[in-house]
C-alpha cells in the first residue's frame, strides 16, 4: 500500500470547563489512505465531533489539544500557527458540518461563500468564479443556485452547498460530521452517494463521523469504534462488522436492528460514562459483560491483533491479561 | 411591486397606534376631573359669563364625543386647534417651527449612540470575559441609569463654565446671522455658506448630542455585544474557520450578523430617544418640541399636549416602519 | 396567598443568597442591594443623619461644600445634605407606589390576557403594545399634567407607564408556561383556571418579575426624578432631588456645582442601584436555565 494520508497518533483532547475538565478524546491513533472512507462510529458524547475538530486544529475553547500528531499529507497540522495553520484549512483538510440550517452564513449569497473560500487561498477572481461553477455542478445542483440565499434552499442543497465549499480547494482530506444525520432518508441517500463520488473521482479520504452503525456498514472501507473519548477498535469494514472483537463493538452491533439475523435490537444495558470522570482501567469496564479485575485498574493498549484491526481490550492483549 | 405593498400595508399600522394615544390622551386631560379652562384661567377671576364664551369659542361647550371626532377631523388636515393660553395661536405652527431643532438633535443623539454603543460592543465581544469586557459591560449598564439633565448639567460646567470650550446652551449664537432654509441648522449654515454660523451651530450641538447619545449606548452596548458573541459561537462562523477563511473577515460576516437585531432595537430606542431627547432639550435650553412641551405643560395648555403626543406618536410609527424596511433590506430572510 | 408569598420569598432569597449560583451575577446584585439600601437608609435615619430642617434655612446662602454643610447650601440658605436625606424619602415613597401600582394592574392583566387569549386579548396587547412604543415620559408628562401636581399624582403617572412593561412579559410567559406539560395536567384533572393560574404559573414568573421589577424600579426613580425636575412631582419645599436639580440648573453659570453635582448623583446612584440587582438576578436566571 502506498503512504497514508492522514495520520494520527496519540491525539488527546480535554474541555477545561468550570465544571471539571472533560477528557473528551484520549489518545486516539488511525491511518487513512486515499479513496478510504473511514467511518468514526460511537453513541453521541463520545468524543467523535472533539476528534474531528482537531484534525482541523480548530477544536473550540474552552477546549485544548493537549497532545498528538495530525499529519495530513505529510504536514504536521497541529504544529502549523497562523496563516500557514489558516490556508492549511479548506486546502489541505476542510470539514462539513450536521446541520445544514446553520453552518451557512444566512445574510450572504451561497455562491459568494463559495468564492470567498477560493479567493482567501489565492485563487485569482475570473478563475475562482469558474471553479464555483465547476464545484456549483460536481455537487450535483444547477449554476444559478449560486445566486440564492441559504434561506431559499432546502436541507439537502444546503449540505451540497456546504459540501461544495469544502471540497473546492481539493482537500486531500474531507472530514464529515453527521452530514446526513439532519436530513430525511432520501436526501440522506444522495448526499452519501456525492461524498462517494467526490472520494471516488478526486482520491480524497473522507472520515464520515456519524452515530449510525448501519450507515458505516454499508458506506466505509474503514470502521474506528469510539467509546467514551477513546478509540476501541479499528480496522477494515468487513473485520470491524464481520468479526469485532471489541465487547463494545459487539454490544453496539447487537443494539441495532439487524434484518437478516432476525434478531431483536438489544440495547447496551447501562449508560455512558461522564467524561469529567471516566471510569479507571478500561472506561468500558462498568458496562461489560466480560470485565475482569484487571479491567478496572489498568487501561489496555490498542494492539494489532490481526493485520490492520487494532483492539483495546484485555482479551487481546496478551500474556499480561492474566497477570 | 411587493415593496411597495409591504410598504403601505406597514404603513397602515401606523394608524391605530396614532388613534389608541389620541384617544388615550384625549380621556386623560378632557375626561379626567377638573375644568382645563378653570385651570388656566381659574385664579384671574374672571366672571362666568366670559368663561362660558371661552369655552364657546374653543368648543369646549360641545359633547365629548363631538370634541373628539372634530378634533381628530381637523389634525387629519393638519390642524393641531389654538392654543388656549395665548389665544389664536395656531399649534400647528409652533409645531412647524419647533420641529426641525427636536428632528436635528435625534438624529445626533442616535448617530452619537450607535457610534459608542457599536464601538463598545464591538470591543467587549472580540475582547469577550476579560476585565475590559467587564469594564465596557459595567459602562453601559451605567450611562442607561445616568440622569440626563445631570449629565447635561455637569457637561455644562465642566467644558462651558470651567474650561469655556462649548456654549453652555441654545442652539446657535444669534448674531451669526443664520438664513433658514429648512430649519436645519447645520444643513441651513452648509446650504446659505455661512461658516461662522456652521461653526456656531455644531458647537451647540455638541454638548446635548452627547449627553442624549451618551445615555442612550448602553443598550446598543449590550446588544452589540451578545449578538456579536452569539454569531461569533455559530455554526456558520466555525464553517468559515474550517474552510481556512482569514479570522478579519470572518469578524466582519459575523458583525454583519449582528448589526441587524441592532436595527430592529433602534427603532424600538426612538421612543426613549424621544423622552431623552424632552429632558435634553429642556437642560440645554434646546427651542424644540421637547421645551415647548414643558413650556405649556407649566401653563397646562391642554391642547398643546394634545397636539404634542400626537405628533410623537405619529414620529414612533413612522420610525418604526423605516426602521423595518431598513431591516428588509439588511437581512435576505425577510420577505415582503 | 401566603402560600404564594413565602414562595416567592424563598425564591428570592434562594436567588439573592449565593447557594450554587457563582461569581458575577451575585456581584452585581450585592453592589445594586448595598446602594439601594444604603438610601433607604438614609431616608428612615434622615433626622438622624443631619441635624437641620430640610426647608429651614440652616446658614449663609450658596456656602461650598464644607464640615458644616457637606453637600453645602442652596439660594435660601437650605442645608443640601439634609435636603439630600430628607429628599431620599419623597423619590422611595413615589417608586415604590408607583412600582406596586403598576405590578398590581399589569400583572394580572398580563396572566388573564395571556391565559385566556382571544378578542380581548388582542385588544388589550394593542392598548399595551401603543403605550409601550410611545415614549413613557411624554405620557407621564400628560398624565401628571392632567392629574395636577403632586406626590400621589405622580406615583400614577409613572404607574401607568410602565403597566405594559409588566403586561407584555407576564402575557408572554404564560403563552410559553400555558402549553407545558404541567398546567395541560391540572387543567385535565379539572382544577379551577384561577387556581392554576395562582397557584401552578404565577410561581414560576416570579423570578422573571423580580428582574422587571428592579429594571423598572431603575426607570421609574429617572421618571420621578423627570417629573420632579420638570415641576410635576411634590411641590416645593419638600425636599425632592429631581426639583433640587431643577433648581441648580439655574446656577450653572455661577459655578455653584455642588447645587447639581449632589442632586443628581443621588439619582444616578439610585437608578444604578436597582439596575444592579435586576442585571444580577437576569444573569443568574440566565445561568440557571443553562
Ligand atoms: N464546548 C464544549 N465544552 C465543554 N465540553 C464539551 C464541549 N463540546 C463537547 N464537550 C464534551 O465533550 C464530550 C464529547 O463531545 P462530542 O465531541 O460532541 O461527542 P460526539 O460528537 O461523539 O457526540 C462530551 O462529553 C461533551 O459534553
Ligand atoms: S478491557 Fe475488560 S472491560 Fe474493557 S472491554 Fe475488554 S474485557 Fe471489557
Ligand atoms: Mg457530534
Amino acid at each position: 500500500m502506498s503512504k497514508p494520508i492522514l495520520i494520527v497518533e496519540d491525539l488527546t483532547v480535554y474541555y477545561y470547563t468550570l465544571k471539571g475538565i472533560v477528557r473528551a478524546v484520549e489518545e486516539a491513533s488511525l491511518k487513512a489512505y486515499s479513496s478510504d472512507l473511514v467511518a468514526l462510529v460511537g453513541e453521541s458524547g463520545s468524543g467523535k465531533s472533539t476528534l474531528g475538530y482537531a484534525l482541523l486544529n480548530l477544536v473550540p475553547p474552552p477546549g485544548r489539544i493537549v497532545k498528538g500528531r495530525v499529519i495530513v499529507n505529510g504536514v504536521d497540522v497541529l504544529s502549523l500557527r497562523g496563516d500557514e495553520l489558516r490556508k492549511a484549512r479548506g486546502s489541505l483538510i476542510s470539514m462539513v458540518f450536521q446541520d445544514p440550517f446553520t453552518t451557512l452564513d444566512p445574510v450572504r449569497r451561497v455562491g459568494d461563500q463559495i468564492l470567498e473560500v477560493l479567493l482567501e487561498h489565492g485563487v485569482p477572481l475570473e478563475e475562482a468564479r469558474e471553479r464555483v461553477v465547476e464545484v456549483i455542478r460536481a455537487v450535483g445542483l444547477p449554476e444559478r443556485m449560486a445566486r440564492a440565499y441559504p434561506h431559499q434552499l432546502s436541507g439537502g442543497q444546503r449540505q451540497r452547498i456546504s459540501i461544495a465549499a469544502a471540497i473546492a480547494l481539493k482537500p486531500r482530506v474531507l472530514v464529515a460530521d453527521e452530514p446526513t444525520t439532519a436530513l430525511d432518508v432520501i436526501v440522506q441517500k444522495q448526499i452519501m452517494d456525492l461524498l462517494d463520488d467526490v472520494r471516488k473521482t478526486t482520491g480524497m479520504a473522507i472520515i464520515l463521523i456519524t452515530h449510525d452503525i448501519a450507515l458505516a456498514a454499508e458506506r466505509a472501507t474503514k470502521i474506528a469504534v469510539m467509546y467514551a473519548g477513546k478509540i476501541v477498535e479499528y480496522g477494515p469494514k468487513d473485520k470491524v462488522i464481520g468479526d469485532p472483537l471489541h465487547p463494545y463493538t459487539k454490544a453496539l452491533l447487537k443494539s441495532v436492528p439487524d434484518i437478516e439475523s432476525r434478531e431483536w435490537p438489544r440495547p447496551i444495558p447501562g449508560t455512558p460514562p461522564d467524561l469529567r470522570k471516566p471510569p479507571s482501567g478500561c472506561r468500558f469496564h462498568p458496562r461489560c459483560p466480560l470485565a475482569m479485575d484487571i479491567c478496572k485498574r489498568k487501561s489496555p493498549n490498542i494492539v494489532e491483533v490481526e493485520p490492520h484491526h487494532y483492539v483495546s481490550c484485555w482479551l487481546y492483549e496478551g500474556g499480561e491479561a492474566s497477570g | 411591486m411587493g415593496l411597495l405593498r409591504y410598504i403601505a400595508v406597514r404603513a397602515m399600522l401606523i394608524v391605530p397606534t396614532v388613534l389608541i394615544l389620541y384617544t388615550l390622551v384625549f380621556i386623560v386631560l378632557r375626561i379626567l376631573p377638573g375644568d382645563p379652562v378653570l385651570a388656566v384661567l381659574g385664579t384671574k377671576n374672571i366672571p362666568p359669563e366670559q368663561l362660558e364664551q371661552i369655552r364657546h369659542n374653543l368648543g369646549l361647550d360641545k359633547p365629548y364625543i363631538v370634541q373628539y371626532f372634530e378634533y381628530l377631523w381637523n389634525v387629519l388636515h393638519g390642524d393641531f386647534g389654538t392654543s388656549m393660553v395665548i389665544s389664536g395661536r395656531s399649534i400647528t405652527a409652533d409645531l412647524l417651527e419647533r420641529l426641525p431643532a427636536t428632528v436635528e438633535l435625534a438624529i445626533a443623539g442616535l448617530i452619537v449612540s450607535l457610534a459608542i454603543g457599536i464601538t463598545t460592543g464591538f470591543i467587549a465581544a472580540t475582547k469577550r470575559d476579560t476585565k475590559l469586557d467587564l469594564g465596557l459591560r459595567v459602562f453601559g449598564s451605567v450611562t442607561y441609569t445616568l440622569f440626563i439633565p445631570w449629565l447635561g448639567l455637569m457637561f455644562q460646567l465642566i467644558f462651558a463654565v470651567w474650561l469655556r470650550w462649548l456654549p453652555a446652551s441654545g442652539r446657535i449664537d444669534p448674531d451669526v446671522g443664520l438664513e433658514t432654509v429648512t430649519g436645519f441648522y447645520i444643513l441651513d449654515s452648509i446650504i446659505t455658506g455661512n461658516m461662522e454660523a456652521f461653526r456656531s451651530a455644531l458647537s451647540h450641538m455638541i454638548l446635548p448630542a452627547l449627553t442624549l447619545g451618551l445615555v442612550l449606548s448602553g443598550p446598543y452596548t449590550r446588544l452589540v455585544r451578545t449578538n456579536l458573541v452569539k454569531a461569533l459561537e455559530s455554526n456558520y462562523v466555525l464553517a468559515y474557520h474550517a474552510r481556512g477563511v482569514r479570522g478579519s473577515r470572518i469578524l466582519l460576516h459575523a458583525f454583519r450578523n449582528a448589526l441587524i437585531p441592532v436595527v430592529t432595537y433602534a427603532g424600538l430606542q426612538f421612543a426613549l430617544l424621544l423622552g431623552g431627547a424632552v429632558l435634553t432639550e429642556t437642560t440645554f435650553d434646546w427651542p424644540g418640541i421637547g421645551t415647548y412641551l414643558v413650556e405649556k405643560v407649566s401653563y397646562r395648555d391642554y391642547p398643546a399636549i394634545q397636539a404634542v403626543v400626537i405628533v410623537f406618536a405619529f414620529f414612533v410609527g413612522v420610525i418604526s416602519l423605516i426602521v423595518d424596511l431598513i431591516y428588509a433590506l439588511l437581512d435576505p430572510r425577510i420577505r415582503y | 396567598m401566603v402560600e404564594i408569598l413565602s414562595k416567592a420569598l424563598t425564591r428570592i432569597l434562594s436567588t439573592i443568597i449565593p447557594s450554587r449560583v457563582s461569581g458575577r451575577g451575585r456581584a452585581l446584585v450585592y453592589a445594586g442591594l448595598a446602594i439601594v439600601l444604603a438610601i433607604v437608609f438614609m431616608a428612615i435615619a434622615a433626622p438622624l443623619l443631619t441635624p437641620y430642617d430640610p426647608t429651614r434655612r440652616a446658614g449663609r446662602s450658596f456656602q461650598p461644600p464644607s464640615w458644616e454643610h457637606p453637600f453645602g447650601t442652596n439660594n435660601l440658605g437650605y442645608d443640601m445634605w439634609a435636603r439630600t436625606v430628607y429628599g431620599a424619602r419623597t423619590v422611595l415613597i413615589v417608586v415604590f407606589l408607583s412600582i406596586v401600582l403598576s405590578m398590581a394592574m399589569g400583572v394580572p392583566l398580563g396572566l388573564f390576557s395571556g391565559y385566556y387569549g382571544g378578542r380581548i386579548d388582542r385588544a388589550l396587547s394593542m392598548l399595551m403594545d401603543a403605550i409601550y412604543a410611545f415614549p413613557s415620559l411624554v405620557l407621564a408628562i400628560s398624565l401628571a399634567v392632567a392629574l395636577g401636581p403632586s406626590l400621589f399624582n405622580a406615583a400614577i403617572a409613572i404607574a401607568v407607564v410602565y403597566v405594559p412593561t409588566y403586561f407584555r412579559m407576564v402575557r408572554g410567559q404564560v403563552l410559553s408556561i400555558k402549553e407545558e406539560l404541567f398546567v395541560e395536567v391540572a387543567r385535565a384533572l379539572g382544577i379551577p383556571t384561577s387556581r392554576i393560574i395562582f397557584r401552578h404559573i404565577l410561581p414560576h414568573l416570579i423570578p422573571t418579575i423580580m428582574v422587571v421589577f428592579s429594571l423598572s424600579a431603575a426607570d421609574a426613580v429617572l421618571t420621578e426624578a423627570a417629573l420632579s425636575y420638570l415641576g410635576l412631582s411634590v411641590q416645593p419645599p419638600t425636599p425632592d432631588w429631581g426639583y433640587d436639580l431643577y433648581k441648580g440648573k439655574g446656577f450653572v453659570l455661577s459655578g455653584y456645582w455642588w447645587l447639581i453635582f449632589f442632586p443628581g448623583l443621588m439619582i444616578t446612584l439610585l437608578a444604578t442601584g436597582f439596575a444592579l440587582i435586576g442585571e444580577g438576578l437576569s444573569e443568574q436566571i440566565r445561568r440557571e436555565r443553562l
